[in-house]
């Protein structure tokens, strides 16, 4: 017997995420909600055998008693309009929008840190490939007073949501690697790649690293780091060995002797989007973490 | 202020880029009294706009493009309150700097706003033209890497810019990998098809800079981009001393000195720079593979750094169709370079 599922927004995302739920063996999908009865998306749930209702997030909160969680693929604006309501239904919210209304979950460093919270949220794509491995530079080192993300997609794989407000990317992938990450200071650049065929999603991190670090441990970690993530998004790997390269390095966090390259690449499983969408597959995945996470939690001290 | 500069009738307007496409050049390194003396040269010669911030917009300054010597909006700060008749403007690319950064620079006396996109990305600019706008800036559309993409796709672009409110629209040929006749292809479809005034940015890494503009300005285009001594990303831009001299001896009226153009460029702006801008292997690479100008001095550092060669680095990013912004990409194929290096010596 899993939690009771719905997946609302039957976009790229939410199609995705509906067949990787189906597989679950903890989150039993009931219904993917929309707003179009004409759309693909739910046209796809139908063929699927799920319910779907285009009656948008008030369908939701009409059948509150038999939905346990629902997975938010729609928009910040939408969520940040129902997510009280949600809350108050009972009913657990994993937000993949920007939203970020409850707090912000990179499953390999703070999985089980917020498994009661009524909402939580998904960062963004390059925040759960790139956290992480500024966390496993982190913990290998006394402090990490700079890290710095870019992240690569293809034009493709960029949704409209992400085109109209690139500020809100690079914001709050900024503040997970300094909240999550445990970096002092951080910045944030997202890149669209328009070539053909689209490329496969690539990830660097920065990460300025302080006299006297042991570079040995910090390689180390990172690629203990990387086998963890490929766990649950198995397209997940290092294109290149990390390298730890001289400087000086004059950062915002201070000057550095050395820093850190990590050259990430995220390949998507393929469930419904093409697999060079690694952004949207990582978000996908994690987000499905996530929810088994939070249902073993409360099946664990029944409510 | 005179009054006979500010009624000249131009021909096209000038926008000197030499404290923000020439940081490429000299890898983020301006100092306030550099910026100042720049500044003070430009605006006696006329020059009506002058672009200041880091290389890589507001914002660049990081891992992946460089870290600024000193913070870009203490430098816009004293190019502001230098500048006695010249427009200050500022470069954003989308994804790099944010909105917030245009308000900040607004309230130090910035009057232009140039929003740049790869020239397949317009729609990422909405917001960032939008803001500006609300700023009261002018705001320009740029479209970088223009020979990525086709005349007709690049008026598809445009026309997105221009519906957010962009005052003007250019093209970048970032890569300098553009002929003559591209150049006109280009510029002779956005000028029949756009209401507003049309931009070309050069490159010099084919020699063709200077030729480039004054094709540009035949097809229409009423802006121009520049840089003393053609300080810049790759081979460099096109050299405004030179522009103005050739605008000269064509009777193009630029409203700019060029001789006192020669003397900036002669007596500021060569003594500050660490290698003058020639077109070397490296530099013709960039435009022969179409490659992004401000990768060169990033690919001869890791060249070095792995023993691999720097024309190899380049050549390689071309294949991949890397973007303006993909520095990293330069690390990534250096290694995978040296690692094929060493795999042929074991065998």
């Amino acid at each position: 017997m899993g939690k009771k599922c719905a997946i609302i927004g039957s976009g790229n995302i939410g199609s995705d995420l509906m067949y990787k739920m189906l597989r679950s063996d903890v989150l039993d999908l009931v219904a993917v909600v929309g707003i179009d009865p004409a759309s693909d998306g739910l046209t796809r749930a139908r063929e699927a055998g799920l319910d779907a209702p285009h009656t948008g997030p008030d369908w939701v909160l009409e059948n509150a008693d038999d939905i346990d969680m629902v997975f938010d693929a729609t928009s910040a604006y939408v969520h940040v309009r129902y997510y009280k309501r949600y809350a108050e239904a009972g009913i657990t919210a994993i937000d993949l929008t920007p939203a970020a209304r409850g707090p912000k979950v990179i499953p390999p460093v703070n999985l089980y840190d917020h498994l009661d919270a009524p909402n939580i949220n998904m960062v963004t794509c390059g925040g759960q490939a790139t956290t992480p491995m500024v966390y496993a530079i982190r913990r290998a080192i006394d402090s990490l007073p700079y890290a710095e993300m870019v992240s690569t997609v293809s034009s493709k794989s960029a949704g409209p949501g992400t085109r109209q407000n690139i500020d809100e990317f690079t914001k709050t992938t900024s503040t997970a690697l300094r909240e999550i990450g445990g970096a002092e200071h951080s910045k944030a650049i997202i890149v669209l790649n328009p070539a053909e065929p689209p490329i496969l999603m690539r990830n660097t991190v920065f990460a300025g690293l302080p006299e006297g670090s042991d570079h040995t441990a910090v390689l180390d970690s990172i690629h203990e780091m990387a086998a963890e993530v490929s766990k649950y998004v198995p397209g997940y790997r290092l294109k290149n060995p990390p390298v730890v390269e001289e400087g000086p390095f004059f950062t915002p966090g201070g000057e550095v002797p050395h820093r850190a390259v990590v050259l990430l690449e995220v390949e998507g499983a393929g469930d419904y989007l093409p697999t060079y969408a690694g952004n949207l597959d990582i978000m996908t995945a994690a987000a499905m973490r996530v929810g088994e996470a939070v249902a073993h939690a409360q099946q664990e001290v029944p409510a | 202020m005179s009054t006979q500069t500010s009624t000249q009738r131009v021909d096209y307007r000038l926008i000197d880029s030499t404290l923000r496409d020439g940081s490429h050049a000299i890898s983020h390194q301006y100092e306030p009294e550099e910026v100042i003396a720049i500044v003070r040269g430009l605006d006696a010669a006329g020059v009506q706009v002058i672009e200041i911030a880091h290389g890589d917009g507001l914002g660049g300054s990081s891992f992946n493009y460089g870290f600024s010597k000193v913070d870009e909006k203490e430098l816009i700060a004293r190019a502001c309150d230098e500048a006695k008749n010249a427009t200050i403007a500022c470069l954003l690319l989308p994804g790099i700097g944010l909105a917030d950064d245009l308000k900040d620079v607004r309230e130090l006396g910035v009057g232009m706003a140039r929003i740049a996109t790869h020239c397949t990305e317009a729609d990422i600019s909405e917001q960032h033209i939008k803001t500006a706008k609300e700023l009261g800036m002018e705001t320009i559309g740029f479209m970088m890497m223009a020979h990525m993409n086709s005349p007709q796709g690049l008026v598809e672009q445009a026309l997105l810019m221009q519906s957010y409110g962009a005052d003007a629209i250019y093209i970048a040929d970032s890569a300098g990998a553009m002929t003559t006749e591209d150049v006109r292809r280009r510029v002779n479809a956005l000028v029949e098809a756009l209401e507003v005034p049309v931009g070309v940015h050069a490159h010099n890494n084919l020699s063709m800079a200077v030729a480039n503009s004054i094709a540009a300005y035949e097809e229409g285009a009423a802006n121009l981009d520049g840089t003393s001594a053609g300080l810049g990303a790759g081979a460099g831009n096109c050299p405004t001393e030179i522009l103005a001299a050739v605008s000269n001896k064509y009777g193009i009226t630029t409203g700019v000195d060029a001789l006192k153009l020669m003397d900036v460029a002669e007596e500021v702006v060569r003594p500050m720079m660490p290698r003058q801008q020639v077109i070397d292997r490296a530099g013709l690479i960039l435009g022969y593979a179409g490659v992004y100008g401000s990768f060169l001095l990033h690919a001869q550092r890791a060249a070095e750094r792995y023993n691999v060669s720097q024309a190899d680095i380049l050549m390689e990013l071309g294949r991949r169709q890397v973007v303006g912004g993909q520095e990293d990409m330069i690390i990534d194929v250096a290694l995978e370079l040296a690692r094929e290096h060493a795999e042929q010596e074991d065998k």
